[in-house]
């Protein structure tokens, strides 16, 4: 029988704000171990939240960037559970009236244009970090609260995506979203962006879903796609045994690459929601709405799509740009110094990012600004430097910092454009290389290419190709 | 009449981390189903044209500026952990 694999997320985003979200103690990952503390987020005696507006703001984009219709009147609930890294053993959370709902993000996968629906977006408190010791036979945990109380938006989506490659998609998409938006910074080694799947499988075509299966303990994307092949698998070979999926939580192993049944106890999921009593409704006025929605900027896929019609990228090409806002915004920005956006894209997507994952660089940081990659580009244009020559300056720019006419001058890379200078360099080459000459003659077309490299190698890459193509072709056939 | 069980009662307790006695269950069994017997009072009320209630005054958008305030030195922070080791505070072993 053929299955149908049915997924859904949930995904967990720290906001990028400068304070947690109901204290001013400092929002850092990597300080010493609760050091980022106080009363409110230690939970002591007689403290009361106060809700960060920044944070508040910034769920807020998150929920209008992904279409959701805002509940203009929104609460907040308390999640009871007790567990080590919770010290006021509930969680501030939102349950009855979640800040969006019924929103949708669009992904593209396969040249395909697909909604993932959205069910909820909320505002959440964090918990802070369990540490588990090493140490052989040891009793104990040890816990750091640094984490508690930093802000934290939950987003889940109907079960709409059909395959791995979808829930691929809508998590590159997503990240992209809270980057593009800059509500988080999506670090997903530090935490700060984490998933949760739900998938079953059904017989295809059938309507009714099957029995589902929460998956936990994912630590990357690749750790998810892992998971929910492992997953689909397991649960088909179940069905098809003739055996029922059972409706359960597990966990990923990432050493043993599979999932293991969480060992939990029925009560623990009663989490006895209620309005919280410390916090305020926030009532959000229309004009509060419109503020923030011009605040957003083009998304990623809209971004993607006006690249191939409005510039004449491939879907690819526009893919890579628009992935990452900062590079994206650098493309345009040379684009609007030069005209020719595929010229352009060619050197960011090729040297440019090469570059910046060479260097471990982020494009903020990247001593070679648009303006300067475009005098490089027209230098190219006017014939002044050659293609290599030009990769070889650029990697040199990224170097010393210098310019692109700086360098070329410093060095005597212009370009050797002269037709009699490449014709003595022809002639010099052909002497040197007789047999290459008797095998062009023979009818060996690599013999060309071959004194072509030893055209370039004697010029240092500067003869103008076209030229050395023209030249040394008129050349063998008199000769 | 809300009747409360044996069942319910442990329930309850063992949300809350309490350990009861089979006395104390029955006592309390006892006790509780009166608080929600009188409590039931209350569904005599037609509320069906009733927002529920949210919050208890009618404040709302209570914000603070996202700029830091002070935070405890560590030794003040770990001083009332019943337990601690190093910079931490230290727990029973948490298993999944």
């Amino acid at each position: 029988m053929q299955y149908e694999t049915v997924i859904g997320l949930e995904t967990h985003a720290e906001l990028l704000t400068e304070t947690k979200l109901f204290c001013g103690c400092l929002n850092r990952f990597g300080a010493p171990p609760n050091t980022l503390v106080c009363p409110v987020c230690l939970g002591l005696p007689g403290v009361l939240p106060v809700m960060n507006k920044k944070g508040f703001e910034m769920a807020l984009k998150a929920t209008l960037a992904l279409h959701c219709r805002v509940n203009q009147f929104t609460t907040f609930d308390r999640k009871n559970y007790y567990y080590p890294d919770l010290p006021k053993n509930y969680q501030i959370s939102q349950n009855y009236l979640n800040l969006g709902v019924d929103g949708y993000l669009e992904i593209k996968y396969d040249g395909q244009e697909k909604r993932i629906r959205v069910h909820n977006v909320h505002l959440e408190e964090e918990a802070g970090k369990l540490i588990h010791t090493e140490e052989p036979g040891a009793d104990y945990s040890l816990v750091d609260f640094n984490r508690a109380g930093v802000p934290l938006l939950e987003i889940v989506t109907y079960p709409d995506m059909r395959s791995l490659e979808e829930a691929e998609a809508y998590m590159n998409t997503l990240r992209n979203v809270l980057l593009y938006t800059e509500v988080s910074d999506c670090k997903m080694q530090e935490g700060s962006l984490r998933f949760e799947a739900s998938i079953s499988l059904r017989p295809t075509g059938q309507e009714k879903l099957g029995n589902r299966v929460e998956i936990k303990n994912l630590n990357s994307m690749k750790a998810v796609l892992k998971a929910l092949e492992y997953e689909t698998g397991r649960q088909r070979e179940s069905l098809e045994g003739g055996g029922v999926v059972a409706m359960e939580t597990r966990l990923w192993d990432e050493l043993r690459e599979r999932t293991e049944r969480m060992r939990t106890k029925e009560e623990a999921h009663d989490y006895r929601y209620f309005p919280e009593p410390d916090l305020a409704p926030v009532v959000i006025k229309d004009q509060w709405l419109e503020e923030l929605s011009a605040t957003l900027p083009e998304l990623p896929l809209a971004r993607r799509n006006r690249f191939v019609t409005e510039l004449g990228l491939s879907d690819y090409d526009a893919g890579v740009l628009a992935e990452d806002k900062a590079v994206a915004d650098y493309f345009e920005r040379c684009v609007s110094h030069y005209e020719s956006p595929k010229v352009v894209c060619n050197w960011v997507t090729n040297d440019v990012l090469r570059e910046l994952k060479e260097r471990r660089l982020e494009i903020k940081d990247f001593p070679v600004g648009p303006e300067m990659l475009v005098e490089l580009i027209k230098l190219v244009e006017t014939g002044a430097v050659s293609m290599p020559v030009a990769r070889g300056v650029f990697v040199e720019m990224v170097d010393t910092k210098k310019k692109a006419p700086q360098l070329v001058q410093e060095r005597g890379l212009l370009q050797i454009s002269d037709s009699a200078e490449l014709e003595g360099i022809i002639q010099a080459i052909l002497t040197e290389n007789p047999n290459a000459l008797t095998d062009y003659k023979k009818g060996k077309k690599t013999a060309f290419t071959f004194l072509v490299g030893q055209i370039m190698r004697k010029t240092k890459g500067k003869a103008n190709p076209q030229m050395v193509n023209e030249l040394l072709k008129q050349k063998l056939e008199a000769s | 009449m809300a009747i409360l069980d044996k069942k319910t009662i442990e329930h309850v307790a063992l949300l809350a981390r309490l350990e009861l006695s089979e006395e104390e269950k029955e006592l309390f069994a006892s006790q509780l189903g009166n608080i929600l017997n009188y409590i039931e009072k209350l569904k005599e009320l037609d509320t069906s044209r009733v927002e529920p209630m949210a919050y208890a005054t009618a404040t709302k958008n209570v914000f603070r500026e996202d700029t830091p305030g002070p935070s405890l030195k560590l030794e003040e922070a770990l001083k009332n952990a019943p337990d601690k080791l190093q910079d931490f505070f230290k727990v029973l072993k948490v298993i999944e």
